[in-house]
């Protein structure tokens, strides 16, 4: 089980209840798709996704990066068991959706950066280190029902 | 879309050093080059605020650094070995064209004497990466960080070189 400090649930928290989901969901998909092209791969049935401005301001990706961005929700609700919360959606992934597990790291590296953008210095270290914690729990939680 | 990307680009003849990496086309080495021109100005902010960044979230990289007194963000040596990393960042734009070449003194460098596990180099990039969009978040679009990204996965393997 993983050991969450006072501290980093704070921080945690903070940043969910500060969260444009709208805006950071979209822009952090959009900026995946684009800087690890070969994520696009998944998105077939999404439209145009032919070059950086089309896939921008494609509103089935914007919508689509809220619903991803949603998902996190059910982790800070469950941060002493993310492992179970994620059970169902981990088999999803693996079995439906035939998602390579390197795609959720890649899109949390994204989700980070797009943050960053929008917090500047308020991203301290420390919160940087929260929270990518907190990602590498939901990856892992994410990736542990595949066989 | 993959595909269309793919068929319509002209086959390119890469070197055999290259084969296995993503190389930096025309347009993204312009792009590198003209994003950290408006980095300069701030460029040691990035130096020393990346390097603080990872020893805090990559505390494993602290290894690396047991001699210094102070490891704590925005030391006097964090900073001037933030700045010391940026000076070789730009080094390596200056030879974006023949990064492997290029590079070869300080390969032999972190290959001989640092030692540094190459994994470290990822790490590093990827605080880089986050700074820049910290404070230059109009500037660092999608684009841009896929040049960046692109370019400081070159100058790590480029780093690597010697290694064995």
């Amino acid at each position: 089980m993983v050991e969450w400090t006072d501290q980093e649930r704070t921080l945690i928290a903070n940043i969910f209840a500060n969260l444009d989901y709208e805006d950071i969901g979209s822009k952090a998909l959009a900026r995946c798709l684009i800087v690890y092209p070969w994520t696009q791969r998944y998105f077939g049935g999404f439209g145009n996704l032919y070059n950086a401005d089309a896939i921008m301001n494609n509103p089935m990706i914007s919508a689509h990066g809220v619903k991803i961005l949603h998902g996190l929700d059910r982790a800070v609700k469950n941060m002493d068991d993310i492992k179970n919360a994620y059970a169902t959606l981990s088999e999803l992934h693996s079995e439906k959706l035939h998602v390579d597990p390197d795609n959720f790291r890649l899109l949390s590296d994204c989700l980070s950066i797009v943050i960053a953008s929008k917090m500047g210095y308020d991203f301290t270290p420390d919160l940087q280190a929260a929270w990518q914690k907190f990602l590498t729990v939901v990856v892992f939680a994410l990736g542990r029902q595949y066989h | 879309t993959v595909l269309t990307q793919f068929r319509s680009k002209p086959y390119r003849n890469k070197r055999l050093s290259n084969a296995a990496t993503m190389s930096l086309s025309a347009k993204e080495k312009n792009i590198v080059r003209d994003f950290f021109k408006k980095v300069s100005s701030r460029s040691e902010e990035v130096g020393t605020e990346a390097l603080s960044r990872m020893l805090t979230v990559y505390p494993q990289t602290k290894s690396y650094f047991a001699h210094w007194k102070d490891l704590s963000p925005g030391s006097p040596p964090v900073r001037k070995h933030g700045i010391t990393i940026m000076g070789g960042v730009y080094d390596a734009v200056s030879k974006v064209d023949d990064l492997v070449g290029g590079l070869l003194t300080l390969s032999e460098l972190h290959a001989f004497m640092l030692r540094i596990d190459p994994v470290n180099f990822k790490i590093l990039s990827h605080c880089m990466l986050v700074v820049l969009s910290m404070l230059f978040p109009e500037d660092f679009t999608p684009q841009v960080h896929l040049a960046v990204d692109k370019f400081l996965a070159l100058l790590a393997l480029a780093l690597a070189e010697k290694y064995r």
